[in-house]
């Protein structure tokens, strides 16, 4: 059993991060009283780069879609529902960051901001053509959580 | 308001001025004004009615489209949605099914709708329901015509909502709310304030709390409805209200109810009377 997890987790090395022991699931991600988290979701540093393109793809984050961020200004369009993103590095730390984008409700009551990686109490889940999915995945993965947060810790004012 | 008197292409060009002159390039919301062909005076801003807690002003969707979008509603030669409006007034006259009936054999010439649109969606004693305008079109022809119910949000039925909705252009939404609709319009409006789908967002998060504001390249808008139907320059066609509903549903990322549907039924009533004041402007020309 052991040695038949241990070939699965050596096949592929995506599969191993995504099913590690270390990276803890949706509903079991720790806030304290004022919505941080203070330990990594997955064990393994945050990519900043990989967190810059998610957060300008429309299919990932799509954070620009409501958050204008200076050095992300190649991405055309930024939006304006949220706050601005510059000097989101000087103003938060990086335990802040990671549960503002796991599920910003936690720090921010009744914001419009979607949780990132939420996978249960929805109304109606669903995909973008209409259709239900009653067990929706989270927006981003754990590692894509902290890959966005690394991002954001680069952006000092 | 002088500007009124000015000409429509004048009146625009005023305005473009002004926004420009501001700093505001795309948008004309502040000083334009709507007239449909030099004659049809509409109201794109008023008073909130008293039972919508959460606006103080109502504002036409025209209002916050571009000068160039706004321009190809004043007048009818520029308006796609007319098309639809001329195909339906041909369907209207047509005779047709077993009893040999055209829309016009009991109702006459289609001016006999001015108004109508103004109070739907109402409650039907009869049906002992909440009707729409579709509703009573699609009951015409199986009841009166005796064919076939049109799709609920198929083309023939939305130019014939259109052309309906042209007899009342420039009269102000004023759909019921209380008595035998009361029920129908609470539970519309807890539809509204309802935070659908992984994304979380009710109607209230956009259309409420952030109209005037941009979502990437879109500009929100109070998702007022006095416009419908609507010729949306994205799909090239005229488009009904609970259309519409669907696609704002589905963007949330969520399982959509289904037009024609109770809840979509609830929600026109709930949205239409956050209209109420704005004057019907179908066929309206939006992005």
């Amino acid at each position: 059993m052991k040695r038949t997890a241990f070939l699965i987790i050596g096949a592929t090395a995506a599969f191993a991060a995504v099913a590690s022991a270390d990276t803890v699931a949706p509903g079991d991600v720790a806030y304290d009283d004022y919505g941080s988290v203070a330990a990594s979701l997955t064990g393994v540093a945050g990519d900043a780069a990989n967190g810059e393109k998610v957060m300008v793809t429309k299919s990932l984050g799509n954070c620009v879609a409501c958050h204008q961020v200076s050095v992300l200004d190649y991405a055309a369009f930024h939006g304006e529902i949220g706050p601005s993103l510059d000097g989101a590095g000087d103003r938060w730390t990086e335990e802040e960051l990671r549960g503002i984008v796991a599920n910003a409700k936690m720090t921010f009551e009744g914001t419009l901001m979607p949780a990132m990686y939420k996978v249960s109490g929805f109304i109606r889940p669903g995909d973008f053509k209409g259709k239900s999915v009653p067990n929706p995945p989270s927006i981003l993965t754990a590692q894509q959580v902290e890959d966005v947060v690394a991002f954001l810790m680069t952006i000092k004012e | 308001m002088k500007i009124s008197k000015l000409h429509p292409i004048m009146q625009l060009a005023t305005a473009a001025t002004l926004a420009l002159g501001l700093g505001v390039a795309a948008q004309a919301e502040e000083g334009a004004k709507l007239i449909v062909n030099g004659e049809i005076e509409m109201v794109t801003r008023t008073a909130a009615p008293a039972y919508i807690d959460g606006l103080d002003e109502i504002i036409s969707g025209w209002e916050f489209r571009s000068t160039e979008t706004q321009a190809l509603q004043m007048d009818d030669f520029d308006n796609s949605g007319m098309l639809g409006v001329d195909s339906a007034l041909e369907a209207w006259n047509k005779v047709q099914g077993p009893e040999q009936k055209s829309c016009a054999t009991c109702h006459g010439d289609v001016e006999s709708m001015k108004g109508v649109r103004t109070v739907m969606p109402k409650f039907n004693e009869e049906a002992n329901d909440l009707w729409t305008l579709e509703d009573y079109i699609n009951n015409c022809r199986t009841e009166r015509q005796n064919v076939e119910a049109w799709g609920y949000t198929g083309g023939s039925m939305t130019n014939m909502a259109a052309l309906i909705a042209v007899q009342s252009r420039g009269m102000p939404m004023n759909v019921a709310i209380d008595g035998p609709a009361a029920p129908f319009w609470e539970a519309g409006k807890e539809l509204y304030y309802a935070r659908t789908g992984v994304l979380e967002l009710s109607c209230a998060s956009c259309h409420e709390q952030s109209y005037g504001l941009h979502i990437r390249a879109d500009h929100l808008s109070q998702g007022q409805i006095n416009g419908f139907p609507a010729y949306r320059l994205k799909n090239a066609k005229l488009n009904g209200i609970h259309a519409r509903f669907k696609g704002c549903v589905r963007d949330t990322k969520a399982e959509t109810y289904k037009p024609g549907g109770p809840e979509f039924h609830a929600l026109e009533l709930y949205v239409a009377s956050r209209g109420n004041g704005l004057t019907v402007e179908g066929p309206s020309v939006r992005n």
